[in-house]
This record gives structure tokens, sequence and C-alpha cells, in this order.
């Protein structure tokens, strides 16, 4: 049945040849000019797979069989001691991302704290380095300015330099009686002891304003929840503490985006933003009219980029809090290690880590099927150019 | 496009019109004549614009500044004038505590860790450079069975995240008895997918002729490879052998979980202890910023040498999808 069916499909392509030539493979349309080679080409295979063999046992036992081991470890209840891969091992089943995502308990409520601190941090950091890293790219990319490359250098600086290192430095800055709070004063603001502060940023905004008191939780929120955190707790916002992380992100990883957006911005050709202001426009009408679609597919794969690494976020919460004040740093990959490395929990932290890899692999899938027509946009936008200057 | 390689500021329109502005692009869109609040509001944007750079420039600076002179601060300085940029009084003293100087007692084992990030580093480097090019060169150039479906398992390994891989990291390095070793803290970074990726892709535009002209004179696949594709491809691999350096100088997740024990930790992973909490006591914040800058340094020295290479990397990111 099936054969028939894919006969029937190939009757618009060429018919016999085509079926001899597939059977060679690819290698078999080069081989007429590399001339009697069936003898180089079993030695090239022998090279080959002996080049890339490094290259396959590597990543073979350290990316792909952990990935292999965590799942079945992930469906035990282990505790890092024994062997887990004999008949002894304690096979729990999906207990442990049950636990995780849907009994109610403490496991639970420790997973759903780290989700939200992370949607939050997601939710604030990728605009904000998004924002920032174009406004950086377009100021940098403007053809009056000097000393473009040493703005260039100063603003991706942070992106090169040891996580760890810069997680150290911005500790001793936001200190309770640090050189932020120094800053802040000089301004006449008294500012927050910034990793000691638990309190969601939407409520201290809006207890600033009197509305609610941070304090006093309104009880029709704290009472009722979703997935063992009441809605007080949903709502609150990223805390202070995870403010100042969010800065550290946003501030390290603006530079790379910055450069990213360089590029792209080099291809915007320049006359389709002069032909813009010949016709009238103004800076900002041609930015938001030519310059802007133009760079929408690199836009797209910033946002992207940003949502896949703001999932990832470890070596700056290790270092900064490790998810403290009241677990409010705490985030998916950060409890997944503390629930290993700490309480021995290894069935948890590895369902807690496969559950990590499904939101990140959702991101990279939307990531690709956004840029399967990235060219579009810039096409559409040089046509666009083409028949301006036509016109003028 | 027919861009010119000069500047394309339509002067020639402009001139005739307002002869004297000095500054060339100040009225170019009116062929009316000079319009001077325009040229004024340009001018006022300029300075906006150089003012704004300039702030979020010393913004961007201000944090290592305050680093480098913290360094030479004492603990009570440090703690009383976070913000000053001038050390009072002059002090050493964390230099002197962090290569084992000073009291015996308090200091920190500095010169292992570094001798730690030394070790592991070179060998990284080392290995990521030579078998990197050895399997970019085999999937660019090679024919042989399996090629595609090993790229197409690259890309998809090169997309998974690595604070997947802590916990699983650590079961397989205990399962191969390597946990705690430097062979577990090494080996698994030998090869990295997305070095693989940029020597293909760098292979694969190096003209097939001279590879072939090699084979007719006698030369086997290695010697075409070595002595023949492999110096072609010296800037590929400067810039393989600097992100190498960057990525395990810096490397933090992987040497956390596969060692433990405080003779195997690195500049990372010793600094994070120490700074996060098992090894402090007190504030010390010079000795700790002092320890983050020693641990930049080479990169930050290596970053304004070769800052181009960084920067193909940085767009060879976005290339990569």
């Amino acid at each position: 049945m099936s054969q028939y069916g894919s006969g029937s499909g190939s009757v618009a392509a060429p018919p016999a040849p085509a079926g001899g030539d597939g059977s060679t493979g690819a290698g078999g349309r080069r081989r007429p000019r590399r001339g009697s080679a069936s003898g180089i080409k079993g030695r090239q295979g022998l090279w080959g797979w002996l080049f890339v063999s490094p290259m396959v046992l590597v990543l073979g036992l350290f990316l792909l069989l952990p990935i292999g081991m965590a799942l079945w470890v992930s469906l035990l209840n282990w505790d890092g001691q024994s062997n887990p891969f004999t008949g002894a091992a304690d096979f729990v089943g999906t207990d442990n991302y049950s636990n995780v995502l849907a009994t109610d308990g403490l496991d639970r409520t420790l997973f759903m704290t780290s989700v939200r601190n992370n949607l939050y941090f997601v939710l604030l950091a990728v605009p904000l380095q998004t924002i920032l890293a174009l406004a950086l790219a377009v100021a940098v990319n403007s053809r009056r300015v000097k000393g473009k490359s040493l703005f260039r250098t100063i603003f991706y600086f942070p992106s090169v330099t040891s996580s760890i290192a810069i997680s150290t430095v911005f500790l001793f800055l936001f200190q309770g009686s640090g050189a932020v709070n120094a800053l802040l004063k000089w301004v006449g603001i008294t500012g927050p002891k910034w990793f000691t502060d638990a309190n969601g940023l939407v409520w201290t905004i809006l207890g600033g304003l009197g509305i609610v008191d941070p304090d006093k939780p309104t009880a029709a929120l704290a009472s009722n929840g979703f997935l063992g955190l009441s809605w007080w707790d949903w709502l609150s916002g990223p805390s202070i503490a995870m403010c100042t992380v969010i800065m550290l992100i946003v501030w390290t990883s603006s530079g790379t985006y910055m450069l990213i957006f360089l590029a792209a911005l080099q291809d915007v050709p320049a006359e389709l933003e002069e032909a813009a202001l010949l016709d009238g426009a103004n800076r900002w009408q041609s930015f938001r009219n030519v310059t802007i679609p133009a760079l929408r597919p690199v836009i797209f794969l910033v946002v992207t980029l940003g949502l896949i690494g703001s999932w990832q976020i470890f070596d700056a919460v290790y270092v900064m809090s490790q998810g403290a004040p009241g677990n409010t740093t705490l985030t998916p990959a950060f409890l997944s290690y503390t629930a290993g490395f700490g309480d021995s929990e290894y069935g948890r932290a590895a369902a807690i880590a496969f559950i990590l890899l499904a939101i990140i692999m959702v991101m990279t899938l939307i990531q690709r099927v956004l840029l399967r027509d990235r060219d579009k946009p810039v096409r559409a936008g040089r046509r666009f150019g083409a028949v301006r200057r036509r016109a003028s | 496009m027919s861009t010119p390689p000069t500047m394309p500021t339509p002067t020639s329109r402009a001139k005739p019109t307002n002869p004297g502005t000095w500054a060339p692009r100040a009225t170019s869109s009116s062929p009316a004549g000079p319009r001077p609040p325009r040229g004024a509001g340009r001018r006022i944007l300029l300075v906006a614009l150089y003012l704004l750079l300039t702030g979020v420039g010393l913004l961007y600076l201000l944090p290592f500044a305050i680093q480098i002179v913290t360094s030479f601060k004492t603990d009570p300085d440090a703690a009383a004038n976070p913000l000053s940029l001038l050390p009072n009084p002059f002090s050493l003293e964390s230099y002197r505590r962090l290569f084992g100087l000073g009291n015996a007692a308090d200091a920190v084992p500095f010169s292992t860790w570094l001798g730690n990030s030394v070790l592991v580093t070179l060998f990284i480097t080392a290995g990521r450079v030579f078998f990197d090019s050895l399997a970019g060169y085999a999937l660019a150039r090679l024919d042989f069975r399996g090629r595609n479906l090993l790229f197409n398992g690259l890309l998809t390994v090169m997309s998974v995240p690595g604070v997947v891989l802590l916990i699983p990291k650590f079961l397989v390095l205990n399962q191969l008895g390597i946990f705690d070793t430097y062979a577990g803290m090494i080996v698994p970074l030998l090869v990295d997918a997305a070095g693989v990726f940029i020597m293909r892709q760098f292979f694969l535009s190096i003209p097939r002729e001279v590879e072939e002209a090699a084979r007719i004179d006698g030369a086997g696949v290695f010697r075409t490879f070595w002595s023949v594709v492999l110096p072609m491809a010296k800037p590929a691999l400067i810039t393989l052998t600097i992100l190498s350096f960057q990525g395990s100088w810096n490397e933090f997740t992987h040497f956390l979980v596969a060692t433990q024990s405080p003779q195997y930790q690195t500049l990372t992973t010793g600094l994070a202890s120490f700074v996060s909490g098992s090894l402090s006591s007190g504030t010390q914040y010079p000795l700790k910023l002092t320890a983050a800058l020693l641990a930049t340094i080479p990169v930050a020295v290596l970053f304004f040498a070769f800052q181009r290479h960084f920067v193909r990397s940085a767009n060879s990111g976005a290339v990569k999808e």
C-alpha cells in the first residue's frame, strides 16, 4: 500500500535516472569529478570516522548518555549512595514529576515558587535587555558619533568576563550600605537592603502608592491559590533581591545583543533611511517605519535568545543569593541543583531538570518557527527601498 | 544594492544652497535652503546622544573602576566609603593575602585556584582547538556514511541548555569513577559542539582545489588536513582558541558538579564558595573583589587584544540558527 502511495507521489519527478542516482547518495553525484574513487571514498570513510571519533565520544558520553541516565534516575527515589542501575533501585514511576507538578506539598510549592520567580525574571529582563541593546546599537551605529569602537568595547566588555567575578562585584555594590545606596543617598533616596529584601515589587509599589499594605495580604488573595501558591504570592512580582539579579543580567547580556543588532543595522540599506528622511519623515518616524521593520527578524532572534537564556540563570543566583531571601530568587535551575546536591534527592532533581528542559525546548521551537521566514521582512524592506529610490 | 563606498551624503544637492554649512549633513533634507532651527536641533540631538552614550558608558565602567579601587582599600575603608574612588589608606593587604604573604592562618588558597584554572584551561583549549578542527573538517569535507546524521545530531546537541545537565553530568562522572578528578574536569569539555560548528563552516569556505592538488601530489587525508588545510584556517583557529580559552577560564557549572574537594577548586568555583559563604568570615570585600579582579584580568587582556574575534563569535551566534 505505502509503496503504491509513494509511487504515485513521485510521478511528477523525472523517472528512472532519479532512482538510480538516489541509491548512490549525495557522494555519488560528485564522484565523476574525482575520478576512479571508490578506493579513496572507502579510505575517506575510515578517516572521516577517525576524525569525528573524539567528538562522538565526548559529546556522546557527556551529553547524550547523561540525558538518558538522568531520565532513568528521574523515575527513581535515589539518594546518590547506592548504584541506581541495579535491580535494587527504588523505582517510583512518575512520582517525582507529580510531586513537583500536581501533588500538594512542599516540593510543589517550592517548584512553583521557582517558576513564578523565573517568569517575573523573564517578564522584566527580556524586554529591558532587548530595548537597551537596540538603543545602544542604534546610538553606536549613528554615523555622526565618533569613537564608535570605544563605546562598543565598553558596552560589550561585561559580556565576556566571568559571571562569578561580576556577581561578586554586584554583591559589593548592592550591599545595604554599599555603593549603589550611597549613590541613591546623594539624590535623596533611601535605598532598600537589596539582597535581603524579599518583598515583591508589585506590592511594594502599590504599597508606596497607599493602595495596599504589603505587610497585610488581602484576604481574598492570600487565602485562595493555584498550584500550591496563593494568589498574593503569584501576583507579588519579582522581589527586590530578584530585581538585583535582573539588573546584573541586563547589564551583562545587553552587550552581546547589542553586537547582534549592530551587525543587523549595518545590513539596513542607508539609502532606505535617507529616502524616508527626504520624504519629510523625522528621525523617529524613519526609525519606526523603516529601521524597525527591517530589524524585525533580528528582534525576534534576540527576544527568543533572551527567553532561552533567562530560564538558565544559575551562576548569579549561586553567588549572590542562593535562592534567599524567602526563596524569592530561587530558579528552577538552582532548585534542581540544591535538590540533588543539597537534599540528596537526585530523582526529584533530575525530574526538575527535565521539566526545565521541556520549557527551554518549547522556547527553542518557538524560535525556530519564528525564524523560519526571518529573511522575508528584510527583503520586503529592500523592495520598498528600491521602489522608493526609483520614485524619488 | 548600489551603495557607494563612501558615505552616501547628498552633498551635491546641499552644497549650492548652503555653502557656509560646516556640517555636511546638517541640512541635507531641504533643497529649499538652510534651515537653522533644524540644524541647531540636530546639534542638540547629537550632544544628547553623546551625553547618553557617555552616561551609559560610565554605568558600564563604574563597577570595574570601583572593583579596582576597592582592591587597594582596607576593610573598614571599603565598608565606610564604598563609592569613593580614592583608597584611604592605600593598602596592598588583599594582594598580599591572596598570594599567601600575610598570616598563614587567614590566607585564601588563591594559588591553588589559579594553578587549577591555568591547568584545565590549557588542556581544554588545546583539546578543543585540535578535536574541533578534526571533526569540523570531517563534517565539511570527508565523505563518510552517517555524516549528515552526525551533523544534525550536532545541531540538536548545541541547543541542549547546560544547566539542565548539572545533575545528569554528575551521574555519568560518578558512574565512570572520574568524579572529583582532573580527568572529570577536563575530558567532558575537550570537545564543544559550537566550536565544531564554527570550524565546519570555515572549512566549507576553503576551495576544494587546494586539497585536490595536495592529493594529486600524493598526500594522504591526514597530511592534507594537517599541512595544507589547517594552515589556511588560521583566522578561524585564532577565534576558536580565544573562545575556548574564555569559555574554560570562565567555566563554572561543570567544575561545580564535577568536583567537591578544595584541592580541585578553580578561580570560579573557589571564588564562588569564598563569596557565597563557606569560606568567608565577615565581609572581606576588598579581598573578594581582588580575587575577582585577578580572575577577570586574563580574559580582559585577551579581549582588548583580540576584540574583533570576540565580535565575530558573538555574531556567529546570530547566524547559527
